[in-house]
């Protein structure tokens, strides 16, 4: 294993530390335990939105804490969902009064630990609210499996709910407009090596030189299929055609009620896509590809989207979820309205995001 | 009666158990989930029993509602909040009290159960740590019911949830990372299982007749 570290155990607070030095104008760090904040939190008046979950996907959760994205973000352990104490303290520093809106990738250990920092929250008096984020088309099955896991779409989320924030939205317009962009939104990845988790030493999972695997999460975990290397035009086209012909994928999602203090289940389902639908288009790095390689992918997409009727109005490109060091892409592509539209293009200013300021 | 005392030594022989145990752990979780059972389990167990320390002599009620956010916080990962709350819903129902009977026990470990099954969503079979619990608590009330004494009755338990945690073996996940492995999980011994039958089975070592141990 090579990597830029001094001890394995060092990793996750030297790099907040790291972050607290480069970023004071824009973020507060605390150490113990882990979260960090922007440095106006509580903003008088506003939700505050709050994310987190495993490290090792930087600069996800906490390059996207600032002015118009995350009010603060809770890192656990490399690829180890955080726990609800981190949440808990996080949640009662950025609340202003007017409420907490989680975000939460959907994964078993982050919703468990979300859950528990949502009670948690209301306990201590504070209106929090819970949107769910499963947008990794590879995952098929709701029914026997935990669902599709929260991928590429948080990025999406926490900005486009960061702008409506800002614009004072109150808790529950919020929640509604998260959970609208977690249901226009869908994700795949594809991973041509492995990531080594530092505290494993070794990659998570070996493919040849003429491999590469379909459908991967963000933290090694197994994908789809594992294949022949094929071109750039190849793989975009798999991936793209995964998700624009992904059908009407539903779920059972519980949100927490901030008035009863209790969970209500949910019945969510995303509409296809369809020609003449205006999108958003994210090409993400999964840490090791360069970015002139994602160009390559951003030119097949483009093409993919007009044969489909598709119409690209927005795209982000760049490393932005990561899985260490892995090289791999994966796309995003969200369906966006006017009111999605207004608040991605809202003014942002975080340490990974900045435009408009 | 099981006094609390009781309960802070089956507490630290599950510490022990799971220590003893956590790469078997791991092993069984490397295969189906993300290899990291037993080393987060068995830290958890261990600041749970340096907490104790700290503080012994707890009434029921704050010695669970003290493991129990002690897990939550030093865990990470599923089965902290699963563990954590557990002990947390057992210690609302065990009350500020010193010693508790049989039954009251059984009716904290249900409650403690049910927390787990609310948080995880879990049903019997998905192979999860419920398909320990479930069938042993059953046994364990069962047991009661009959007049068995608590070292016989705790110990028809902890047999109850072997049998649970090797009936995990041919079921496939749908609960966890390992509901995505879909058929390729049948065939493995759930780990959380696992976990669950060492804790209870630490509960019958500590309450065994002397002559039983």
């Amino acid at each position: 294993m090579k990597k830029l570290i001094n001890t394995v155990d060092a990793v996750v607070r030297e790099q907040m530390e790291g972050m607290a030095l480069a970023h004071p104008d824009l973020l507060r760090v605390s150490l113990e335990p882990k979260y960090i904040v922007r440095a106006d939190a509580p903003v008088a008046g506003k939700v505050a939105l709050l994310s987190g979950g495993g490290s090792g996907h930087e600069p996800m959760h906490s390059g996207f804490v600032g002015q118009g994205m995350l009010d603060g973000a809770c890192p656990g352990e490399i690829f180890t969902a955080p726990t609800p104490e981190q949440m808990l303290a996080c949640g009662l520093e950025v609340n202003s009064g007017a409420g907490v809106l989680l975000l939460v990738k959907n994964y078993t250990g982050d919703v468990l630990s979300f859950e528990t920092a949502a009670e948690l929250l209301h306990a201590e008096g504070v209106a929090v609210r819970t949107v769910l984020i499963d947008d990794d088309v590879a995952v098929k099955d709701s029914l026997f499996t935990a669902g599709r896991r929260g991928v590429g779409g948080a990025v999406i989320m926490e900005k486009i709910a960061g702008g409506a924030a800002e614009a004072g939205y109150d808790l529950a317009r919020l929640a509604a407009l998260a959970r609208r962009v977690n249901l226009n939104t869908r994700s795949m990845g594809m991973a041509l090596t492995s990531c080594i988790v530092p505290a494993a030493g070794r990659p998570t999972f070996t493919l040849d030189e003429a491999e590469m695997e379909i459908g991967i999460g963000i933290h090694g975990e197994p994908g789809q299929q594992r294949m022949a290397l094929a071109s750039v035009d190849e793989i975009t086209t798999r991936l793209a055609s995964e998700i624009i012909g992904d059908g009407a994928y539903t779920r059972v999602v519980h949100e927490f009620e901030p008035a009863t203090g209790e969970w209500t289940e949910l019945t969510l389902v995303n509409t296809p896509f369809q020609p003449g639908d205006r999108v958003l288009a994210f090409v993400n790095s999964m840490g090791g590809t360069p970015v002139s390689e994602l160009y390559a992918v951003y030119r097949q997409l483009a093409s993919i989207c007009a044969a489909h009727g598709l119409t690209i109005v927005r795209n982000l490109i760049g490393s932005y979820v990561t899985s260490l060091e892995m090289q791999g892409c994966s796309i995003t592509l969200t369906r966006m309205d006017d009111e999605m539209l207004r608040c991605w293009d809202a003014p942002v200013n975080t340490p990974a995001l900045r435009r408009g300021v | 009666m099981i006094t609390t005392t009781q309960l802070e030594a089956w507490l630290q022989r599950a510490a022990t158990l799971l220590d003893e145990n956590k790469e078997h752990l791991t092993e069984l979780d490397a295969a189906i989930g993300d290899a990291d059972h037993g080393a987060n389990i068995a830290r958890g167990f261990s600041a749970v029993v340096q907490k104790l320390a700290a503080q012994p002599g707890q009434p029921a009620r704050a010695l669970f509602q003290t493991t129990g956010m002690t897990l939550m916080s030093s865990v990470g990962g599923a089965s902290g909040m699963l563990y954590g709350n557990f002990f947390l819903k057992a210690a609302g129902v065990a009350g500020d009290r010193e010693a508790l009977r049989g039954d009251e026990l059984l009716a904290a470990l249900e409650a403690g159960r049910d927390g787990i099954v609310q948080r995880g969503r879990a049903a019997l079979g998905d192979k999860t740590m419920i398909d320990a619990w479930t069938p042993a608590l059953l046994a364990l009330k069962a047991a009661l019911a009959a007049g068995q004494p608590a070292a016989t009755a705790f110990r028809a338990c902890a047999t109850a949830a072997e049998q649970g945690m090797r009936d995990t073996l041919p079921l496939q996940a749908r609960k966890g990372r390992a509901s995505y492995l879909g058929e390729r999980s049948v065939g493995h011994q759930d780990p959380g299982a696992t976990s669950s039958y060492l804790i209870l089975r630490a509960l019958a070592d500590t309450l065994a007749a002397p002559s039983e141990i």
